[in-house]
C-alpha cells in the first residue's frame, strides 16, 4: 500500500498525490499471465472499468477513495474476485493468483 | 436492424477467416493492441491517427474517409466484421463511423478481442497485405449523429441515456477508471439523463445480453421507447456500444450518439450539470 514496489509497475510521470491507484499483476504459479483481464467494480458490485493485463501480468487503474472489487477473467480460470481499498495519495498493490 | 445482421460469433469468424468478401478490422483504445497480436487476416484501423481529423476536434472528413478505406483495401461491396478490446467499445464505435459514412454491411464480432482471448483461439502478428480500392463514401447521416445544441434542446423531451459508470454519472469520477482522473471540465451529468452504464448490456465475457434482458434494462431504467433517444459518455465510443445496442440489436427507429459526450458537455458554458445520483429536473 505504499509507492511503487520492486518489479512493480513503474509510476514515473503519474501525479500519485492527485490520484487513488490500484495496480498489481495476475499470476498463475509462478508465472505472471498476460492475456487476463482485470475488471474493478465499485461497492455495489457495478462494473468501472476494465484492463487487459501487459506480457508482465501488470495492471493499473486510477479508481476513487472507497471499497472496490478486482474481478480477474483469465483463460481457463474461473474468475477470481479480490477486495481492496483505495485512497487518493496512495497505491493499493494486489497480486492476483488464478 | 437486427442481432442476425449485425452480429457475429466467434466460431463464424473462425469459419469466414479465408473469404475474401469479408473484411476483418481491429480496432482498440490501446492502438498497439493490434501489433501484439490479431485475428488472422485482419487489418488495423487507430481511431485517434485514422478516424480523427489531426487539427480541429471532428472526424475526418468524406474525401479522406474514402482515401483511408481505399488505401487499406476495404471495398464498398466488402462485409466489415469490427472487433477490438475494452468489451469492444471502439469497435462499436467504428461500426458507428462506418454507419455514418454509409457502409452497407458492417458487423461487430460478439465479445471482440476478449472473448477470442478467452477462448483461447489463434491469434498472429502476420500483417496482411490487401490491394487497394477505390472506395466511395457516403455524405455523414446526421440521423444518427447528435452534437450539442440538440443534446442540450433534448433535456425533459427526450431519452438522454448516460452510459458512463455510475461513479462517473454521480460526479465522484472524471473518466474512465483505468485512466488518469485530472480533467479540466465539470464532473456530473446531463440533467433527466437516465444513468445505465454500457456494461449493462455486455456479459462478462464481453458478448452481448439477450434481447429481451437488453430491453428490460432499458425500460427499468425508465428509457421511454415512444421517444427519440440521444446516448452519451465521456468521448463517444461507451455510447456507440450503447447505440449498437439500441439501433442495431433492438431496432429503435431514432437513436443518435453524442460524440462530443462529457469531454464536450462538461466544458459548455452556462450549460446545467446535476450531481450526484438523482437525475434531475428539466
Amino acid at each position: 500500500m505504499c509507492g511503487a514496489t520492486e518489479g512493480g509497475l513503474s509510476l514515473d510521470g503519474i501525479d500519485v498525490a492527485k490520484e487513488a491507484i490500484i495496480q498489481g499483476r495476475v499470476v498463475r504459479g509462478e508465472e505472471p499471465v498476460g492475456n487476463a483481464y482485470v475488471r474493478l467494480l465499485d461497492r455495489t458490485g457495478e462494473f468501472t472499468a476494465e484492463v487487459p493485463t501487459s506480457a508482465t501480468g501488470h495492471f493499473r487503474f486510477f479508481a476513487g477513495n472507497g471499497d472496490w472489487t478486482l474481478r480477474t477473467l483469465a483463460p481457463k480460470a474461473d474468475p477470481v474476485d479480490t477486495a481492496v481499498t483505495a485512497r487518493k495519495g496512495s497505491v493499493a498493490e494486489v497480486e492476483v493468483a488464478v | 436492424m437486427s442481432r442476425e445482421n449485425a452480429l457475429v460469433s466467434a466460431d463464424w469468424v473462425e469459419e469466414h477467416l479465408d473469404d475474401d468478401s469479408i473484411v476483418l478490422i481491429e480496432v482498440d483504445e490501446d492502438t498497439t493492441s493490434y501489433d501484439k497480436g490479431h485475428i488472422r487476416g485482419a487489418i488495423k484501423l487507430d481511431w485517434t491517427t485514422d478516424l480523427q481529423d489531426q487539427v480541429r476536434r471532428d472526424f475526418v472528413n468524406k474525401e479522406q474517409f474514402e482515401a483511408l478505406l481505399s488505401e487499406r483495401g476495404v471495398g464498398n461491396d466488402h462485409t466489415v466484421v469490427l472487433y477490438g478490446g475494452n468489451n469492444n467499445w471502439f469497435a462499436a464505435y467504428a461500426y458507428w463511423y462506418f454507419k455514418l459514412y454509409g457502409h452497407q454491411d458492417v458487423k461487430l464480432l460478439d465479445g471482440g478481442r476478449k472473448k477470442w482471448e478467452l477462448d483461447s483461439r489463434e491469434l498472429t502478428d502476420a500483417t496482411p497485405t490487401r490491394e487497394k480500392t477505390s472506395y466511395t463514401a457516403q455524405e455523414q447521416d446526421h440521423s444518427i449523429r447528435a452534437f450539442r445544441d440538440e443534446t442540450v434542446a433534448a433535456i425533459g423531451t427526450q431519452n438522454l441515456v448516460d452510459v458512463r459508470s455510475p461513479d462517473e454519472y454521480s460526479g465522484r469520477l472524471m473518466a474512465p477508471a483505468h485512466l488518469p482522473q485530472e480533467q479540466a471540465q465539470r464532473a456530473g451529468h446531463i440533467p433527466t439523463a437516465a444513468n445505465v452504464p454500457w456494461s449493462k448490456a455486455a456479459n462478462d465475457d464481453g458478448t452481448f445480453k439477450s434481447d429481451e434482458e437488453l430491453k428490460e434494462i432499458y425500460t427499468e431504467a425508465g428509457v421511454d421507447w415512444s421517444k427519440d433517444t440521444i446516448a452519451y459518455c465521456r468521448i463517444g465510443e461507451r455510447s456507440s456500444h450503447t447505440w449498437f445496442v439500441l439501433k442495431e440489436l433492438l431496432g429503435q427507429d431514432n437513436v443518435k450518439n453524442y460524440d462530443g459526450s462529457w469531454t464536450e458537455y462538461g466544458s459548455l458554458v452556462g450549460v446545467p450539470v446535476v450531481l450526484g445520483e438523482e437525475k434531475g429536473e428539466a
